[in-house]
This record gives structure tokens, C-alpha cells and sequence, in this order.
């Protein structure tokens, strides 16, 4: 075989080891996904999605509570967490040079890959220390981890909005900060609506700082200050169970209805994104 | 813009606080009100990272204290220890250890799949294809680690009891990380979840530091004659730096996931010398045993300086990560301007 002949073979082998290591990585995605649906879809019916949670190795049931306390841990961490988030990125994008916006956009991105874990030890010291396990701890966790999120992809999509715009609005005679709250602002919404969906699938399904802040339990949401049911702490609670034909199916069926809401998420933002990268 | 040039004044009258009236400060205050605010608010980062040092290090005193930097290499854990009357003691050796080993494996295993994907989808495959494999990969990273545990311990680990495992014992089992008995939840089963959660990080990160290598690299090497194959090597040696920030910031994943690890590695504090045996992480302690840790006081102390040692390593090794990346991007921007 002469070199050149050699160097063909090897350009075609390291590029079809390329495509395998594709394959690969989506031979996990698929897996994930089919067992869910597979294990996950019998055991959902009406009744699983309202009633209360069982304690564990009894039969019937559902998981009402369990949607119930998500929805409202993740919705208070987003009224926390998003006009916070968006404030910053607004700063972070228009006072972009100053040595203020430089040092806390690099601690946003230490911050944004800070393990959830750590988060929820933090709100425990905080927040639970002092009035215990509680909803307003767990949104608190949840917040901390959206606000980074949110803030940079705020950034970065004000960013986006061409210089000539603001300089026709300031042009108008309009004060910076009116052109930016109104027209820089409009001209990002899509890209701020899209940052805050994707923090938000991605604060629903952490499981471990609520773990440490909301508890889990078993009983619908009986205020702000009690310890209240989550998807993904109730997906934990059934998989560590002992009996088996009992719960397991019950895991698989939380996590298929928390999948099915984080991916919805994904695919919707996906959607009505598509025509800026396709 | 005017306002940018204006933030050196804001510090000088700071400084002549004294040669200045209070009306000027106020006016300066009114024209400026709205950098201050939003930059009051921007500051919220400082009270978030200030705040978690501050309080996980009162809430670990009692445990720095008493074990000082013994706790970093102890060996032993024991909340309640079995003879009454000796004092608890705890050490965190074998969760470093664990941690490191776990997250080892992961790189190892990940990071060259994720340098074939991003190679495949910066240099190789065709634009429309790249949009909807991204989408999948970013899929992966969007699916919670409760989830990937889940899928772990029910679909991972039989398969891998099953057919993986005792053929890897068999033709490997001469070298000692591979032999002693063979349990599904295990260290190794703990690396290869991990290293299929990174995947989406350090895939999706290196796709964009080496699609943004100037495209005049890629026509000179190609005008020599390269190959594809070759081309793309000329094109990762160039974006180097920003692969091995993809590479750090992984790591940083690999190293605070903690449910899907809790669910797959057995649990169990021991000083391992076999992939097959199950351990703990830094996390996975944390998770497992921090809801039942109430008597004594020091246990959930020592939790807490757990929780701290993972803080310090995650915190340093994603500002690695970043400054690497952001240097790279920087010069890799520049160049193509030049």
C-alpha cells in the first residue's frame, strides 16, 4: 500500500469513528427515552395524575401532589429568579465594560455551573436553619440556580439587537435607559423568553437541592412554610423503594409525565427557534 | 458610549467625597439612576457566592475545629461509632477518592466520544443534519439526573451485569482495578453515567471552539494536500485551548452530579481499590445521609465541610474552565479579524 493510498483509508476510518461516536452518544438518549415511555405509560391514567401519594408498598394512588408541589416550587423560584435574572443581564449588556459587569458576568458563569448540591446546603444554612424544610427554601435553591441562567442568556441576546436601532432611538432624543427598557428590550424578548423556558425545564427537574430544602412528603401543599411533594423527589422516593412490583412502575411513571414536561419545553423553544440556526 | 466614560468619575467623587457637595453626588445619582439600579441588582452574584462561603463555613466550624485538616485525608466514618462513650469521628479520603476515580472514568470514557462529535458536527457532516443532531445532543443535556439514575439502576446496570462486566473481568482481570467480586452498583457503573452526562458539555462546547477556527487554516492546510482527516487535526490543535476548557468544565459536571451518582454507586464508604466495588462521592454522601443526619451536632457539620470541599473544587475548576475558554474564543475572534 503507498502513503497516499494509506492516508485515504485512515481520513475515511477517523471520520467514520466520528459518526460512531454520534451513534453512541444517542444510543443512551434513545434508550432513556423508550424505557420511559415503555415502563412509564401503563401505570398513567387520570387518577395517577390527581390522587395523593401512597406511602410506599401500598398499591393504587398517584401522584398528584407530587405535580402539584413542582409547579409551585418552580413557579415561586421564577418570580424570584427571572426579573432578578433579567435585571442583571440588562446590566451585564448595557454597562458591558465596566469592571463591575466584567467580574459578576465571570462569577455568573462560575455560579451557573456550581453543583446543585452545594445550592441546596446553602439554603439549608439559610433558610432552613430557621424556619425548616420548606417550600420557600426549595424555591429559593431553585432561584439561585435560574438566576444565571437567565441572566446571561439575557445578555446575550441584547446583545443581538443591531447598534443602529439604539442609535436611532437615541437619535429620537429617548433617554438610554428608555431605549432600553423599550426598544433594546422588545427587540430581545424572544431570546429572553426562550433563556428563561429552558432555566425553567432545567430548575424542574433538580432533584438534589430541594432534597435538602423542600423535603418531600407525601401530602398535598399546605403553605409556604411546610415541607411539600416534588416530581423528582417522588421519582427518587418510589425507585429506592423495596417493593418493587409495587413502585417501581409508579418511578417510571413520575418521571415519564417530568420528562414529557421538560422536553415539551425543549421542543416548543426549539420550534419557535428554529429559523436562527437552521 | 458616553456612560462608559463616565464610570471613572463615579469612582473619583467617590474618592473627593469630601471636596464634593452632597447635591452634586445627588445629581450625579439622577442622571445615572439607571446604571445604578440594574448594577445594584447585577451585584446579587456577589451577595449569592459571599453568602454560601460565609455560611458553610460557620455551619462547618464545629467540624473544622474539632478535626482540622486531618478531615481531609481520615479514613474513617462513624456519626456513632459502635463502642459507646467514643467520640464520632469522620474523614473524607475515601469521598475525594471516589469522586476523583468517578470522575476519571467519565473523562476517559467521554471525552473522546465528545471530540468525535464535535469534530463530526464542525468539520464533517452536512449543515441540516447538524441542526437536528444538536437538538438530540442538547436533548441529553436536558434530561434530569434522577432520571439518568433511574434509567441507571433498571436498564444500565442489569445490562451491564449481565454481559458487560464478567467479559471485562475475564480478559482484563489480571490488572487489580478489575478483579475482586463484581457488584452492578459500582464505582465503574457510577464513570460510565457520568461520563454519558458530560457528553452534551464538552461535545456541544468543542463543536463551537473549533467551528470557530477562521476558515483560512482549513484552506491553507487543505491547499497542501491534507486529507479531511488531516485538516480537522490542524483545525483542534488550533482551537486547543478551548477543547480543554470543554474538557475542565465536564470535569466540573462530572464532579457535582450528585442524584443519578447516588442512585447507580452503591453507597458505600470504603477506601476502594476495584472499579466493580461500590463508594461514595463528595456528593452522594451528601444526598444520602444529610436528611438523617441530626444527632450529633458535628455529623452534619462534617456534611456541610463535604458540601465546602466540593464548593472549592467545583469553584476552581470551572474558573479554570472559563478563563480558558474566554482567552480562547478572544484569540480565535481576533485572528479572524486579522
Amino acid at each position: 500500500m503507498n502513503k497516499y493510498a494509506f492516508r485515504k483509508v485512515k481520513d475515511r476510518m477517523m471520520i467514520s469513528l466520528c459518526y460512531l461516536a454520534l451513534i453512541v452518544a444517542l444510543i443512551p438518549l434513545i434508550s432513556i427515552l423508550m424505557e420511559t415511555m415503555i415502563r412509564g405509560a401503563p401505570v398513567i391514567n387520570l387518577g395517577f395524575l390527581f390522587q395523593r401519594i401512597p406511602p410506599l408498598g401500598q398499591p393504587g394512588g398517584g401522584i398528584g401532589p407530587a405535580i402539584q408541589g413542582t409547579l409551585i416550587v418552580v413557579g415561586l423560584a421564577s418570580l424570584i429568579g427571572v426579573p432578578v435574572g433579567i435585571v442583571s443581564g440588562i446590566y451585564l449588556s448595557e454597562f458591558r465594560e465596566s469592571k463591575l459587569a466584567l467580574a459578576a458576568r465571570f462569577l455568573n458563569d462560575v455560579l451557573s455551573n456550581m453543583p446543585s448540591i452545594v445550592i441546596g446546603i446553602f439554603c439549608w444554612t439559610l433558610i432552613v436553619v430557621v424556619i425548616g424544610w420548606s417550600v420557600i427554601a426549595g424555591a429559593v435553591a431553585l432561584a439561585i440556580m435560574m438566576i444565571p441562567i437567565v441572566a446571561r442568556t439575557t445578555e446575550e441576546s441584547m446583545k443581538l439587537v443591531p447598534a443602529s436601532i439604539r442609535e436611532a432611538a437615541i437619535a429620537l432624543g429617548i433617554p438610554q435607559w428608555k431605549t432600553t427598557m423599550t426598544v433594546v428590550l422588545s427587540g430581545a424578548k424572544r431570546g429572553i423568553a426562550t433563556g428563561i423556558l429552558l432555566s425553567v425545564a432545567r430548575i424542574t427537574g433538580e432533584t438534589a437541592p430541594l432534597l435538602l430544602t423542600i423535603l418531600g412528603s407525601r401530602f398535598w401543599f399546605s403553605g409556604f412554610t411546610e415541607p411539600t411533594a416534588a416530581l423528582p423527589l417522588t421519582t427518587f422516593n418510589f425507585s429506592q423503594s423495596a417493593f418493587s412490583a409495587i413502585d417501581w412502575p409508579k418511578a417510571w411513571g413520575a418521571s415519564l409525565i417530568l420528562i414529557l414536561m421538560i422536553l415539551g419545553i425543549n421542543v416548543v423553544v426549539r420550534y419557535y427557534t428554529r429559523e436562527k440556526y437552521g | 458610549m458616553k456612560t462608559e466614560k463616565k464610570i471613572p468619575k463615579f469612582l473619583s467623587l467617590l474618592r473627593s467625597k469630601l471636596r464634593t457637595s452632597p447635591k452634586k453626588i445627588y445629581s450625579y445619582m439622577r442622571t445615572h439612576r439607571f446604571q445604578i439600579l440594574t448594577g445594584l441588582i447585577a451585584c446579587n452574584i456577589f451577595v449569592i457566592l459571599g453568602g454560601m462561603v460565609y455560611k458553610m463555613l460557620s455551619q462547618s466550624w464545629l467540624s473544622i475545629e474539632t478535626y482540622g485538616m486531618g478531615f481531609l485525608w481520615g479514613r474513617v466514618w462513624e456519626p456513632t461509632p459502635p463502642t459507646p462513650g467514643v467520640p464520632p469521628s469522620f474523614g473524607a479520603l475515601p469521598l475525594i477518592w471516589g469522586t476523583l476515580v468517578t470522575s476519571g472514568i467519565a473523562l476517559l470514557l467521554g471525552v473522546p466520544i465528545s471530540l468525535g462529535i464535535g469534530l463530526a458536527l464542525s468539520e464533517f457532516s452536512p449543515k441540516r443534519f447538524n441542526y437536528l443532531v444538536s437538538f438530540f445532543v442538547e436533548l441529553l443535556a436536558a434530561i434530569p439526573s434522577v432520571i439518568y439514575g433511574l434509567w441507571g439502576i433498571f436498564v444500565l446496570i442489569p445490562f451491564l451485569q449481565r454481559y458487560v462486566y464478567p467479559s471485562l473481568q475475564t480478559v482484563l482481570g489480571f490488572i487489580p482495578i478489575f478483579q475482586g467480586e463484581i457488584h452492578g452498583p459500582s464505582i465503574l457503573t457510577a464513570g460510565i453515567v457520568l461520563a454519558i452526562m458530560i457528553i452534551p458539555t464538552v461535545a456541544a462546547i468543542s463543536r463551537d471552539v473549533i467551528s470557530a477556527v477562521p476558515n483560512a487554516q482549513r484552506e491553507a492546510i487543505i491547499a497542501l494536500g491534507a486529507t479531511r482527516w488531516e485538516t480537522s487535526r490542524v483545525s483542534i490543535s488550533y482551537a486547543r485551548s478551548g477543547v480543554i476548557g470543554a474538557i475542565i468544565l465536564g470535569l466540573g459536571r462530572a464532579v457535582g452530579e450528585t442524584m443519578a451518582v447516588t442512585m447507580v454507586i452503591g453507597n458505600s464508604f470504603n477506601l476502594f481499590t476495584s472499579l466493580f466495588n461500590p463508594g461514595y462521592t463528595l456528593s452522594s454522601i451528601i444526598a444520602n445521609e444529610f436528611r438523617e443526619a441530626s444527632t450529633p451536632p458535628v455529623y452534619i457539620s462534617a456534611l456541610i465541610e463535604v458540601g465546602l470541599i466540593l464548593f472549592v473544587l467545583a469553584l476552581v475548576i470551572n474558573a479554570l474552565a472559563r478563563l480558558i475558554i474566554w482567552r480562547t474564543m478572544k484569540t480565535v475572534k481576533g485572528a479572524e479579524a486579522v
